[in-house]
């Protein structure tokens, strides 16, 4: 268990992180994510407030902290020019093992990321995802108790991204806590169990995927009918059943509506079908209806809106 | 692999289509040994960073240049330059200028030092370097290290070449060891005044711009290219105190073979100034950066 609380550009992060999970920390771009994890890292010291990993303070204790945890940053955090087997060499020897268990763990490192190819070629001649996994390699030399990663999907075509999360996934696996921060809200919700979402260096929302989601309402009913001219129609049923705003997709044919969550008298479910039956009722064809659970771009949406309107 | 320094952005995108999918079980049989080896000692932890500094010059060996053609060119242009006008002949006058312009030189390639530092700074690296569980000053150290390298090589570049034009140390291979031996001590010890400014300021330019201010009046302000009895009383008081005639003088009276004891004696003390106050300060820095 870990307590973390932060301040300034960061001002007010207070987070637990349970031990031997992937914590999310969502948020755009300035919204004091990686200022938030160089302090945890103890590369910033806190102007305030107090953050302790694994019990030990950041400030205090930096020393305990970094025998603990590991950091990939949001830039290649290995020398460039040095080859991808040197950088891992370097640091395995930086953390005391042997020159021969440097390389030893260096080579297989470097095979299990599929790097062996690469292995002599200096790393600012790879490519982004090569990068990146040399990045994270370096990370994970030591088993760490607790990595780091700071967006470390960013600018990595699908691909690449897949084999990064699957990478993480590895890790996790051995019971190494992760924290992960991350723009991307399918990542946040591929990898991580609980998310907090940052905007100006504010915790604005924290929980598990599940509660977060069911924070903003319960999920969103998806429309396709099976004529354009309907859709009028069809936006006026629906507003009336469900009491809520109906959005018109850039698809003529397609709408979809909120389904309001908790503290309704009826289930989601129940009144997403009395919206079918009743939009069947009036004659509209309806060729398409599905209930979704929100995704979390619109729990992102509608918690950034939220607090703008405050 | 083998095409290393030919690799473009179509073949990295290549790369990126065919690299391997990582290997889950590998991997994890990799993490399940928990063990972490002790902590190296400040010793091997400053070595390996000084062992970075020479793979450095393997890949870059360009980088070298400072302190093999740049010193050449110094000794040839003083010598040829001056040596005419104030000792006669350039063969009086190299057995006085090269121990002194040798001092000069190096003193001058340390502030790449900081440079260097600097550069790395502005990359993701130094941020690994001090999330490590490792004695703190071993990165800085291990740059003086690698440096030190750097010195003994300027060293003996422009010693050969003083050789090949009629510099004949009379203290023979012992008094130039001494000599050289003194002003790498010096330099290392020197080059904190750079850590520090490398730390301190925010972009390459700024520390060349600084290091320049400093580096030019510091080495020419000296006994470096003559006695300084002919200058005025004012300028004889800081060069005649200035850390850099007491090396320069050093180096000079060892190699020809004498036994300088004050300015030893000063040239060390000035060491020990620098690595206590600079490193000190550059230390702090480190750590508040």
């Amino acid at each position: 268990m870990k307590v973390f609380g932060e301040n300034r550009a960061v001002d007010g992060v207070d987070l637990t992180v349970p031990a031997g999970t992937v914590y999310g920390v969502l948020g755009p771009n300035g919204a004091g994510k990686t200022t938030t994890v160089k302090m945890l890292a103890t590369l910033l010291r806190p102007d305030g407030g107090e953050a302790r990993v694994f019990g030990r303070d950041v400030v205090k204790d930096a020393a305990a902290v970094r025998a603990r945890v590991s950091l990939t940053g949001q830039y290649a955090s290995v020398d460039e020019d040095l080859t991808g087997h040197e950088n891992l060499v370097l640091l395995a020897r930086l953390l005391g093992h042997s020159r021969s268990a440097s390389a030893d763990r260096s080579a297989r490192l470097l095979d299990a990321f599929g790097l062996t190819e690469a292995a002599g070629r200096q790393v600012k001649n790879y490519s982004g995802g090569m990068r990146r996994r040399i990045d994270i390699a370096a990370s994970i030399l030591n088993t760490p108790d607790l990595l780091f990663l700071d967006e470390p999907t960013t600018g990595l075509d699908p691909r690449s991204r897949n084999q990064v999360w699957d990478i993480v996934r590895a890790v996790v696996a051995q019971g190494t806590t992760v924290l992960l921060t991350t723009q991307y809200l399918d990542e946040a919700d591929q990898l991580a169990s609980r998310i907090a979402v940052i905007d100006h260096g504010r915790v604005i929302a924290e929980g598990t995927k599940g509660e977060l989601k069911a924070s903003v309402g319960a999920g969103s009913v998806h429309v396709r009918l099976r004529e354009a001219a309907q859709r009028p129609e069809a936006v006026r049923v629906l507003t009336e059943t469900l009491g809520s705003d109906v959005q018109l997709d850039s698809d003529p044919v397609a709408l979809t509506a909120r389904v309001a969550g908790h503290g309704t008298e009826r289930g989601a479910a129940e009144q997403a079908a009395r919206a079918l039956a009743e939009l069947a009722r009036t004659g509209i064809t309806v060729d398409d209806f599905a209930l979704g659970q929100p995704s979390l771009d619109e729990v992102f949406l509608a918690l950034t809106d939220r607090k703008k309107a405050a | 692999m083998t095409t290393a320094t030919t690799t473009t952005t179509s073949d990295r995108a290549a790369d990126d289509h065919f690299l391997d999918a990582p290997k889950a079980e590998d991997l994890a049989s990799l993490l399940i040994n928990k063990e972490r080896p002790p902590k190296p000692s400040a010793l091997s932890a400053s070595l390996t960073f000084g062992w970075r500094t020479v793979l450095k010059i393997k890949h870059v060996p360009e980088q070298l240049f400072d302190v093999t053609a740049f010193p050449i060119m110094m000794v040839l242009m003083y010598t040829y330059l001056f040596g005419g006008a104030l000792a006669g002949s350039t063969s009086e006058y190299i057995q006085f200028l090269l121990p002194g312009i040798l001092t000069m030189s190096v003193v001058m390639v340390t502030m790449y030092t900081g440079v260097a530092i600097n550069t790395d700074i502005s990359k993701g690296v130094f941020d690994r370097f001090r999330t490590l569980p490792i004695w703190r000053p071993a990165p800085m150290v291990g740059y003086l290290l690698g440096d030190v390298l750097r010195y003994v090589l300027a060293s003996a570049v422009m010693l050969t070449v003083g050789m090949i034009i009629g510099y004949r140390p009379d203290g023979g291979p012992l008094g130039v060891l001494l000599g050289v031996a003194l002003l790498v001590i010096f330099a290392f010890s020197f080059s904190w005044v750079w850590t520090m400014f490398g730390l301190m300021l925010r972009s390459e330019k700024s520390v060349m711009g600084v290091s320049m201010m400093v580096i030019f009046p510091l080495t020419f302000l000296s006994n470096v290219f003559v006695d300084p009895k002919t200058m005025p009383g004012w300028l004889q008081a800081f060069v005649n105190n200035s850390p850099v005639t007491h090396v320069a003088t050093g180096v000079r009276e060892l190699m020809a073979g004498e036994w300088p004891a004050a300015d030893i004696a000063w040239s060390l003390g000035w060491s020990a100034f620098f690595v206590i106050v600079f490193g000190a300060w550059t230390m702090r820095l480190y750590n508040r950066k």
